[in-house]
C-alpha cells in the first residue's frame, strides 16, 4: 500500500541550509525538547514506548524497552550514538547527520532527559568528513544557543554531548565493537551476555546504545504523542522509516515511508519511489536488509516492510537498505562481493569468523577465476554450516557477533536459488549435501506454504 | 603463637547451583564458568584462549558447547558462561562435535604444517586438540598466510606469527597480569597478528610465561629453542630458589643436562607465574665455570699469593678441617647460607654452632634485616596480603626487581582483588602507580614516616617526614582498619635499624598487624628458621632460650650470642678470625660495604669457601669445596612466608662437587664428632624432631597432595585440622589446580612419584598425612620441652640522623637482571643487565650545576666513586638513587655498614 | 618532526579533557597526527601514548585495527572508488579500472609525484548514488568516466581547495565553551542526575 503519510524525520531535506539552526528553528526546532522537559522523565520514557519505535540499526529492538533496561541505582549511564552507517546498501543514517544535524541532537538530549543519560557521545563513522563537520557546527552553535551543556534551557538538566568519530571499521557498528573504540580499543565486539550494553557497557557502566534514525524520531515523537507515532505503521513496525533503494531501479533513492504497509514492491515499482527495475529487465533477486539478510526474490514483493513478516519469510529489513538485481546479475559475483566484505570486515576475534570469512572469500575468488571445482560448492555451504550451525534464520551462531553468520546469507541464497549459475563457474553439475533451513532459502512454493 | 585470622579451610559456604553435564546431575558453586564446572565434575572441555587466571574472552571458540537454559540448546563458549540453575549442558551433542571439528578446521587452514620442527610438538594443545577433536584432513586448496619466521621480539622471547592461532593468551597476560602491554595485536581480520611496537622490545620481566601457556608454537623461549623436543624432557616438581617467594616450577631435563623450568599453579604462591629470572637462569647450571671439585692455594715460586688448584676431597677437607680444628670457636666465622636447603642449612648450624661451638654465624650479608626480627614479626601469608579487601603497608624496596611474583600477586589484588596499598618509600617503585598512598620519605627515615601514617598524637609531628603524599588521607585508609604489611630493608645506604624501627611503631600502633619479610635471596628463611644467623638457633629460637634443649641434643651450644656478618667482616679484618666460611657468599659484592670485605677477606687467616662457583670472593680462598646445586640435590627450601616446599635433585652435580650438606658432615668427622646426619630424609626427621616451629611437619605430609602447594610453619590449624577429619580444602588437589594442558605431565609425574601405598585416593593421603602431622604437633606441643620461639622485640628505640642540608641522601636500589652470579653465568640473561647512574632530582642536579649525563663524583665520609649522573623525579629532593650490583659503578665504596645513612656530596669532573 | 607541534598539542589535550578516560580520545589523536604529518608516523603514536599514559604498543594495536590510518606516507589525495555491492551493480568496478588507467597505478598504489593514492573500498554509505568515491572522504556522487577525468585533472591543477590534502577530516570541529560545558562525566563520578531526582521541569517555557 502507497500511504500518504507525510515524512517526519526527512522535512527538512528540501532546504539548502537544512542544518542550519536558524533554519531549524525556523521549523519547529526544539520543540520537542521543550515538550520533553515540561514531563517528568519517565513519561517521556512512556511516550517512546507507547511510540513502540522499532531501533532503526539493524536490530529492530523497541527503543523504550531497551531504555528500561539499565539496572536500578546503577550510575552513571551514558548514551552512545551509533552513526557508524557502514553496512553494504545502507545510506540514511549519513544523509540526517549531514543534513538535519539539530534534529539528531534533539533526539539525543530527549533520550538523555528521558533516561538520566550524564553523558553522550556521538560517534560518527570515519569517512564522513562533511557529517562531522555539519555535526561539529551545529553542536557549537547548539551550545551557544543554550540546547546543550550546562543548565539546558534553563533547567537543571545538563549534559555534554561529545562528537566523537571513528577511522574505517564497519565491525565497529555493532554496539559492543562500538563502546571498545569508543574506549581507544581495537573494535572487537563483547560476548552478550555478559556485556548486554545497558547493563555493562562503556567504561563497564549502563549504556544505552541508539541509531542515529532511531533518535532522530525523538522530537516528532515528543511534540507529537507516542500514539500519533504509533497510529503509522502496522503490526511491530510503526511509525516512517527511510529505507534505500539502490541497484537495477529506475530511481534509486532514500525514501522516507510507513513502515509495516508499504510493499516491497510498491517502493521497487511504484513512479513515486524506483520506478522499477532499470531498462524493462526483470528482477533476478534482491536483498531487503542490508549485505548481512538473505534475500529475497520475485515471490516476496508483496510482503509489507514490516519487520515480522519478513523475518517469517527467513530475511530481515535489517539497516532499511534494498538491494535490487536484476535478471543479467551475475550471481556469483554478487555473492563473492558481499563475501568480500565480510571478510575484510571481521574483527578476527571468533575463529570461525576470521577464519571462515576469509577462507570462503578465497574460494569463491577461485571460482571466478575459472579454478574452481564442483564439490567446492558443497564445501562452501560446509563452511557456512561451521559458522552458522543449520543455515537457518534467524542464525545460529559459533561467534560472539552476528558478523561471522552475515557471510552465510549471500552464499545459502545464491547457491539455493541460482546453482546452474555456480555449475556454469565450476563446469558440471554440484551436489550439495548439507541443509539449508533459512526460509528464504526454499524454493518458490515451499517458501510460500 | 597468635591466633590465625585466615583460613583456607573455612571460606564462607557458597552458594551452589543444581544443573545437568552431559546427562549428571552435578552441583557447582555460583558464579563457576561451565568450563570450570565440568572439569571438575571430570568433563574436559577443549579450549584454547582460556586460561584460568586470565579474564576470559571466548575468541577462541574451541569451548563451544550446548548449554540449555530452558530455550532449547544453543551453542555457547563454555568459558564465558556461568553455571545457573537448572542448565543442561552437552559437550557430546552434534552439534558440539561439529563446532569443534569446524573449529579445528578453521584454526588449522593458516597453520604451519611444521610440528616436526617445532619446540611445541608433543605438548601443544593445538596438536592434542585437533587429534582429539579434528575433522583428519583439511580441505584447504588454498595459500596459507605468510608472515617473515621467527621474529625476536625480546631478547628472550621470539615469534612465530604463522604459528599463532590468536587466543590473546599472550597479550592478555602482558597486559593484565604482567602490566606491561608491550605486545598487542595488530592489524584486523585474518590478518591480525601478535607483534611489539617497531623497536620497542617485549622487555617484560615475566615476557616467558608468555612461552608457557601458549597453546601453539608462536612463542618460543630462545634458551630452548631446538634444545629437545618435549617428549625427551624429564621432568619433576621442585620450587624456585631464584628469590625467596618460592615459586613452584618444573624441572625438566634431558640427557642430564636442565633445559627448561615452567611454572607450575600453585594456589597460595605464584599461580603459574614465574619470572624471567627464575625461569632462564637455569643456565647457570650449566656454565662450563662451575666448580666441580675442590680447590687449594698453593704457593708458586712465581705467585707469593699463591693459586688455587685442584686438590682431592680429602687434601682439601682435612685442609680446612684443620684450620678450624687449631682455632678457637670464636675466631670461626659462617657467612652466607641462604643458597643452601633447609637440611644443609640445619646441617651447617648444627656443625658450626653444635661442634665448633661459634655463634659467629649470618646467612645474610648486611643487606637484610636482623635474623630475631625476620622471624620473630608475627606472620602473614602471600594470600593473607592479597585477600579481597586487605589494606598493605609496604616499606622496602621495588618489589618487583626483588621479588618479582610476590609483584605479581600484589598487583592483581590491587587490580582484582580491592586491595588497598599504602607504600612509603624514598623513590618511585613499580608499586607507586598501583599504590592507593605513595608517601615519600628520606632514606633511613621509613620509621618517621610509619609514625606519620600510625603513630599516635605525639607522633603527629612526623609528618613532616614525608615528602609527598597526602600523608592525611593515608592516615585515614589506615586508621580503622586491619592492616598487613611488607617490610624489609629499603636499601643497604642505611642500617636496618629505621626498617626494625617502623615494624615495632607500627605494632604499637596496630598489635594485630602481620607482616611478610620481604628478604630476597633464596632460602634465606629456611636458613634463619634453622638457626644461621647470630643469636638463633634451629626452630626460631634464640640461643640462650634454647640452650638447654640443644645441649641435651648436640654435642655444644655457643656460650654467648656471636656476631653477625659485619661483625665478624670487621673482626676478620683486625686479625681477629682465624676461618672465615664462606657459605655460598660473595661478600665482596653482595656486602654494602666492599673495602671492609676486602680487608675482612685478607686479614682472615684462612678462608674456606663452600661454593658453586668460583666467585670474586671464592676466588680469595685458601680452600675451595665444592658444592653440589640447584636441581643437582633435593631437600625442602623455606620462602619469604615461611612456607616449606620440596626442592628434588634432577641432575647429578658437575664433577666430584657434593651436596653442602655432606660437607658439614665431612668436616665434622674430621673435627672428631659424628653430626649424625646420614641423608636429607634423616636430616629432615631430625629438623621436625628437634624445632619449636617444624614439629608436625612431617616428611609424609611434605610428599601428601597437602604437601604440593608447600606447608607453613608453624603447622596451621587448618592442615592439623585435617586429622580430625573436618573436611579441608586441600587448595591445589581439588580445583585450583590449574586445568592446563601445559603442566598436566608434570602433575602425573608429581602423582605418580607421590603416590601413596595401596589403593588411597590423594585425599585420603592427604588426610592422613595431615592426621599424623597434627598427632606429632600435638606431641609436640604437650612436650614443653621445645624451648619458646622468639617473639619480635623493639630494639633501643632508634633516632635517625638530622638531616645535613649541604649533601644528599643515599639510597640504593636493585635490578632483577643484575651482575650477580646466576645472571652473569646464564647467556641468555647476562646481556639484559642495564647499567647503573646516579639518580637524583633534577632540583638537586641544577642547584649543583651538574647537567644530565655529566660525570660526576660522590664523596661520602667513606670514600668516593664516580658515576653518569640523570635527573629523573622518581627520586626526590634531597637525595640521590644508585643501583646495586649493576655495571657502571658500585655504591659500595661510600657505604659505612656502621653509620645510619650515606651523606654524600656530588661534584661534577 | 612528526610528534604533534605545539598547536596541535593542545588541541589533543582539549580532545582529551572532554572524555571520563583519556584512552578515549585515541582515535580522534591519531586523525590529528594524520592531519598534521599526512600519515600516522611511529613518532606519533609514542607521543600520542605518553599524551594517555599507554604503551605505544596499545596505540599501534588500536590504529592498525583501522582502515583509515596510513601507517606510510600517501599521496596529497586518496580517492577511494565504492566496489562494494551496490556501486558493483552500478559501475563501481569500471569506475575503479578507468581510474587505475587514468593514474597509471593500481589499486593500492601512489602516484609517483605522490599526489593521488587510489583505493577500491568498502561501501561509503552512498549506495543509491552509485558509481561514487570520495577524495580525502568527500563525496562525488554518480560520476561519470569523463567527470573523475575532469575532477583529477583539477585535483592536480590544484584548483580544488574545497579539497584538504590527505589527513584533514574536520575544518570545523566541536569547541565546547567550559562555561557552557555540564562537564565530563567519569564511570565513577555522582549519582542520579538531578533532574531524575528532583525534576524541575521546564514549567513556563522560555520561548
Ligand atoms: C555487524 C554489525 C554491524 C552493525 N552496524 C551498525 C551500524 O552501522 N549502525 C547502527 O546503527 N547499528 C549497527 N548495528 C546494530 C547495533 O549493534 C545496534 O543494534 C544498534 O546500533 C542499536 O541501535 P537501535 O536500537 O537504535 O537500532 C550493527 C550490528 C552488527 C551486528
Ligand atoms: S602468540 Fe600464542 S598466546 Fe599469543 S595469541 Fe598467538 S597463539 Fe595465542
Ligand atoms: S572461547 Fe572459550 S576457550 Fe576460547
Amino acid at each position: 500500500m502507497i500511504s500518504d503519510a507525510r515524512p517526519i524525520i526527512t522535512t527538512r531535506f528540501g532546504y539548502d541550509d537544512s542544518h542550519t539552526l536558524e533554519r531549524y528553528l525556523a521549523t519547529g526546532g526544539y520543540d520537542g525538547l521543550r515538550a520533553a522537559l515540561r514531563k517528568p522523565p519517565q513519561q517521556v520514557v512512556d511516550d517512546v514506548k507507547s511510540a513502540s519505535l522499532l531501533g532503526r540499526g539493524g536490530a529492530g529492538f523497541p527503543a523504550g524497552v531497551k531504555w528500561g533496561f539499565p539496572p536500578a541505582g546503577v550510575w552513571p549511564r551514558y548514551l552512545v550514538v551509533n552513526g557508524d552507517e557502514s553496512e553494504p546498501g545502507t545510506y540514511k543514517d549519513r544523509m540526517l547527520m549531514e543534513r538535519d544535524p539539530h534534529q539528531l541532537i534533539e533526539g539525543i538530549l530527549i533520550a538523555c532527559y528521558a533516561v538520566g543519560l550524564g553523558q553522550a557521545f556521538l560517534y560518527v563513522r570515519g569517512e564522513m568528513a562533511l557529517a562531522q563537520e555539519r555535526i561539529a557546527q551545529a553542536l557549537n552553535d547548539a551550545y551557544a544557543a543554550g540546547y546543550v551543556g550546562r543548565n539546558i534551557l534553563g533547567t537543571d538538566f545538563s549534559v555534554d554531548i561529545v562528537l566523537t568519530w571513528g577511522a574505517g571499521a564497519y565491525i565497529v557498528g555493532e554496539e559492543t565493537g562500538l563502546i571498545e573504540s569508543l574506549e581507544g580499543n581495537r573494535g572487537m565486539p563483547r560476548l552478550k551476555p555478559p556485556f548486554f550494553p545497558a547493563a555493562i557497557g562503556l567504561y563497564q557502566k549502563p549504556t544505552i546504545v541508539n541509531n542515529v534514525e532511531t533518535l532522530s524520531n525523538l522530537p516528532w515523537i515528543s511534540s507529537n504523542g507516542g500514539e500519533a507515532f504509533a497510529a503509522l505503521g502496522a503490526e511491530t513496525s510503526k511509525g516512517m522509516r527511510m529505507f534505500a533503494v539502490s541497484g537495477h531501479v529506475n530511481k534509486p533513492g532514500v525514501y522516507e515511508v510507513e513502515f509495516g504497509v508499504t510493499t516491497f514492491r510498491d517502493l521497487i515499482e511504484a513512479p513515486i519511489y524506483c520506478g522499477g527495475v532499470r531498462n524493462g529487465k526483470r528482477l533476478k533477486a534482491f536483498i531487503p536488509g542490508g549485505a548481512s539478510a538473505p534475500w529475497f526474490f520475485e515471490e516476496h514483493l508483496d510482503l509489507p516492510l514490516e519487520a515480522g513478516a519478513v523475518g517469517k519469510a527467513g530475511s530481515m529489513l535489517g539497516s532499511g537498505a534494498i538491494v535490487v538485481m536484476d535478471e543479467d546479475t551475475d550471481v556469483v559475483r554478487a555473492c563473492h562481493r558481499i563475501v568480500r566484505f565480510f571478510a575484510k570486515e571481521s574483527c578476527g576475534k571468533c575463529t570461525p569468523c576470521r577464519e571462515g570469512t576469509s577462507w570462503l572469500e578465497k574460494i569463491l575468488a577461485r571460482i571466478i577465476d575459472g579454478a574452481g571445482r564442483p564439490e567446492d560448492v558443497d564445501m562452501l555451504l560446509d563452511i557456512c554450516d561451521n559458522i552458522s550451525p543449520g543455515i537457518n534464520w534467524p542464525p545460529r551462531q559459533t561467534t560472539i557477533c552476528p558478523l561471522g553468520p552475515s557471510v552465510v546469507s549471500p552464499i545459502a541464497s545464491a547457491v539455493s536459488r541460482f546453482r546452474h549459475e555456480f555449475e556454469a563457474y565450476v563446469g558440471g553439475p554440484v551436489e550439495t549435501s548439507v541443509k539449508m533451513t533459512g526460509a528464504a532459502y526454499r524454493a518458490p512454493e515451499s517458501a510460500n506454504a | 603463637m597468635p591466633e590465625l585470622s585466615v583460613s583456607l579451610a573455612h571460606e564462607p559456604a557458597q552458594e551452589t547451583v543444581e544443573l545437568t553435564i552431559n546427562g549428571r546431575a552435578v552441583s557447582a558453586p555460583k558464579g563457576q564458568l561451565v568450563i570450570e564446572a565440568a572439569e571438575k565434575h571430570g568433563v574436559f572441555i577443549p579450549r584454547f584462549c582460556y586460561h584460568p587466571r586470565m579474564n576470559p574472552v571466548g575468541m577462541c571458540r574451541m569451548c563451544i558447547v550446548d548449554i540449555d537454559t530452558g530455550r532449547g540448546p544453543t551453542l555457547q563458549p563454555a568459558c564465558m558462561i556461568e553455571v545457573a540453575p537448572d542448565m543442561k549442558v552437552d559437550t557430546e551433542s552434534p552439534a558440539t562435535r561439529k563446532s569443534q571439528d569446524g573449529v579445528l578446521e578453521f584454526l588449522l587452514i593458516n597453520h604451519p604444517l611444521d610440528c616436526p620442527v617445532c619446540d611445541k610438538g608433543g605438548e601443544c594443545p593445538l596438536q592434542d586438540n585437533a587429534y582429539a577433536y579434528g575433522p583428519g584432513e583439511s580441505r584447504f586448496v588454498e595459500e596459507k598466510r605468510h608472515f617473515e619466521k621467527p621474529v625476536a621480539i625480546s631478547n628472550l622471547v621470539h615469534l612465530d606469527r604463522e604459528r599463532c592461532i590468536l587466543c590473546d593468551r599472550c597479550t592478555r597476560f602482558a597486559n593484565e597480569v604482567a602490566g606491561d602491554p608491550l605486545i598487542s595485536f595488530i592489524n584486523r581480520g585474518s590478518q591480525t597478528e601478535v607483534n611489539t611496537f617497531p623497536d620497542h622490545p617485549f622487555a617484560s620481566y615475566f615476557s616467558g610465561n608468555t612461552v608457557q601457556i601458549c597453546p601453539v608454537g608462536a612463542l618460543l623461549a630462545r634458551p630452548f629453542r631446538f634444545k629437545a623436543r618435549p617428549w625427551d624432557l624429564d621432568k619433576v616438581e621442585s620450587t624456585c630458589t631464584s628469590c625467596a617467594v618460592g615459586c613452584r616450577v618444573t624441572i625438566e631435563v634431558s640427557r642430564n643436562h636442565v633445559l627448561r623450568y615452567q611454572g607450575v599453579d600453585v594456589d597460595p604462591v605464584n599461580w603459574g607465574w614465574l619470572c624471567d629470572k627464575g625461569r632462564f637462569d637455569f643456565e647457570a647450571i650449566e656454565s662450563d665455570e662451575r666448580l666441580s671439585e675442590p680447590l687449594i692455594r698453593k704457593q708458586g715460586d712465581s705467585d707469593p699469593d699463591g693459586e688455587l688448584i685442584a686438590a682431592t676431597w680429602s687434601e682439601a677437607l682435612t685442609t680446612a678441617a684443620d684450620a678450624i680444628g687449631r682455632a678457637d670457636a670464636k675466631s670461626v666465622g659462617v657467612v652466607g647460607g641462604a643458597r643452601l636447603t633447609n637440611e644443609a642449612a640445619y646441617a651447617w648450624a648444627k656443625l658450626a654452632k653444635g661442634v665448633i661451638g661459634t655463634d659467629n654465624v649470618d646467612a645474610q650479608l648486611g643487606d637484610g634485616l636482623p635474623g630475631e626480627v625476620a622471624v620473630g614479626l608475627p606472620a602473614a601469608t602471600i594470600d593473607d596480603v592479597c585477600a579481597e579487601g586487605s589494606i598493605v603497608i609496604v616499606a622496602t624496596g621495588d618489589l618487583k626487581e626483588e621479588l618479582p611474583v610476590l609483584f605479581l600477586r600484589l598487583r592483581d589484588a590491587v587490580i582484582n582483588r580491592n586491595v588497598k596499598v599504602v607504600e612509603l618509600t624514598t623513590t618511585t617503585t613499580s608499586l607507586s602507580s598501583l599504590a592507593t598512598m605513595s608517601l615519600r620519605h628520606r632514606p633511613g627515615e621509613v620509621h618517621l614516616a610509619m609514625a606519620a601514617l600510625v603513630g599516635f598524637g605525639r607522633d603527629v609531628g612526623n609528618i613532616s617526614a614525608i615528602l609527598d603524599g597526602d600523608v592525611l588521607a593515608a592516615r585515614r585508609l589506615v586508621a580503622d582498619s586491619a592492616v598487613n604489611a611488607i617490610i624489609g630493608r629499603p636499601s643497604v645506604a642505611e642500617s636496618a635499624d629505621a626498617a626494625v624501627e617502623a615494624a615495632a611503631v607500627l605494632l604499637e600502633a596496630k598489635p594485630d598487624a602481620r607482616f611478610v619479610v620481604s628478604l630476597r635471596r633464596a632460602n634465606v628463611r629456611g636458613a634463619l628458621d634453622l638457626g644461621l644467623a647470630p643469636g638463633l638457633l634451629p626452630g626460631r629460637v634464640a640461643l640462650d632460650a634454647g640452650r638447654e634443649w640443644f645441649a641435651a641434643r648436640w654435642p655444644k651450644v655457643p656460650s654467648e650470642r656471636g656476631l653477625d656478618t659485619a661483625g665478624i667482616l670487621n673482626a676478620a679484618a683486625d686479625g681477629r678470625i682465624d676461618v672465615l666460611v664462606l657459605l655460598g657468599a660473595d661478600p665482596l659484592n653482595d656486602f654494602p660495604d666492599r673495602a671492609l670485605a676486602e680487608r675482612a677477606l685478607a686479614g682472615a687467616r684462612t678462608v674456606v669457601a663452600v661454593d658453586t662457583f668460583v666467585n670474586e670472593s671464592v676466588s680469595k680462598a685458601d680452600v675451595v669445596l665444592a658444592a653440589a646445586g640447584y636441581a643437582e640435590v633435593s631437600g625442602t627450601t623455606t620462602n619469604i612466608e615461611g612456607r616449606v616446599s620440596r626442592l628434588r635433585q634432577k641432575v647429578t652435580p658437575p664433577g666430584t662437587s657434593r651436596p653442602d650438606w655432606m660437607l658439614a658432615a665431612e668436616l665434622a668427622y674430621r673435627l672428631g664428632i659424628d653430626l649424625e646426619l646420614e641423608s636429607v630424609e634423616g636430616i629432615w626427621r631430625e629438623i621436625e624432631a628437634v624445632s619449636a616451629v617444624h614439629a608436625g611437619i612431617t616428611e609424609e605430609l611434605l610428599e601428601s597432595p597437602a604437601g604440593d602447594d608447600g606447608v607453613l610453619v608453624p603447622l596451621r590449624p587448618e592442615v592439623a585440622a585435617a586429622a580430625e577429619g573436618t573436611h579441608v580444602q586441600i587448595t591445589g588437589v581439588d580445583g585450583t589446580q590449574p586445568a592446563s594442558e601445559e603442566l598436566s605431565s608434570a602433575q602425573e609425574q608429581e602423582a605418580s612419584g607421590s603416590e601413596p601405598s595401596g589403593e588411597e585416593t590423594p585425599e585420603e593421603a592427604a588426610a592422613d598425612a595431615a592426621e599424623e602431622g597434627a598427632a606429632r604437633q600435638a606431641e609436640a606441643e604437650a612436650d614443653d620441652a621445645r624451648p619458646a620461639t622468639v617473639a619480635f622485640a623493639r630494639n633501643a628505640p632508634y633516632q635517625s640522623p638530622v638531616v645535613d642540608s649541604y649533601s644528599l641522601r643515599l639510597a640504593t636500589t636493585r635490578k632483577l637482571f643484575d651482575d650477580g652470579t646466576l645472571v652473569q653465568h646464564s647467556p641468555s640473561l647476562a646481556g639484559i643487565a642495564a647499567v647503573s647512574h646516579l639518580v637524583a632530582n633534577s632540583y638537586d642536579l641544577n642547584r649543583l650545576g651538574v647537567a644530565e649525563g655529566d660525570v660526576v663524583k660522590v664523596t661520602s665520609p667513606q670514600g668516593s666513586a664516580t658515576f653518569e649522573a640523570h635527573s629523573s623525579d622518581v627520586v626526590p629532593r634531597g637525595t640521590a638513587a644508585l643501583v646495586v650490583n649493576q655495571r657502571g659503578g658500585d655504591p659500595s665504596p661510600l657505604i659505612d655498614v656502621t653509620t645510619a645513612v650515606t651523606e654524600i656530596r656530588v661534584e661534577s669532573v | 618532526m612528526p610528534q604533534f607541534n605545539a598547536d596541535n598539542e593542545s588541541l589533543a589535550h582539549e580532545i582529551i579533557s572532554r572524555y571520563p578516560v583519556a584512552r578515549s580520545a585515541l582515535i580522534p589523536l591519531c586523525h590529528l597526527a594524520q592531519e598534521q604529518d599526512g600519515y600516522l608516523t611511529d613518532d606519533a603514536m609514542q607521543h600520542i601514548g605518553e599524551l594517555l599514559g599507554i604503551e605505544a604498543a596499545e596505540v599501534l594495536g588500536t590504529a592498525s585495527f583501522y582502515e583509515m590510518f596510513k601507517r606510510h606516507p600517501v599521496g596529497t589525495y586518496v580517492i577511494n572508488v565504492c566496489t562494494s555491492i551496490s556501486c558493483f551493480l552500478d559501475g563501481g568496478d569500471e569506475l575503479l579500472e578507468h581510474a587505475e588507467e587514468r593514474l597509471g597505478i593500481k589499486e593500492g598504489g601512489t602516484t609517483e609525484d605522490g599526489t593521488f593514492s587510489l583505493e577500491g573500498y568498502e561501501c561509503i554509505a552512498a549506495c543509491t548514488e552509485a558509481p561514487c568515491l570520495q577524495v580525502n572522504y568527500r563525496y562525488f556522487h554518480r560520476i561519470t568516466h569523463d567527470e573523475l577525468d575532469a575532477l583529477i585533472d583539477d585535483l592536480g591543477a590544484g584548483r580544488r581547495d574545497d579539497i584538504p590534502r590527505h589527513g584533514t577530516l574536520q575544518r570545523t570541529r566541536q569547541h565546547i565553551d567550559p562555561d557552557r560545558a555540564a562537564g565530563v562525566v567519569t564511570p565513577d563520578g555522582g549519582g542520579q542526575p538531578v533532574w531524575l531526582r528532583d525534576h524541575a521541569a521546564l514549567e513556563e517555557a522560555p520561548s
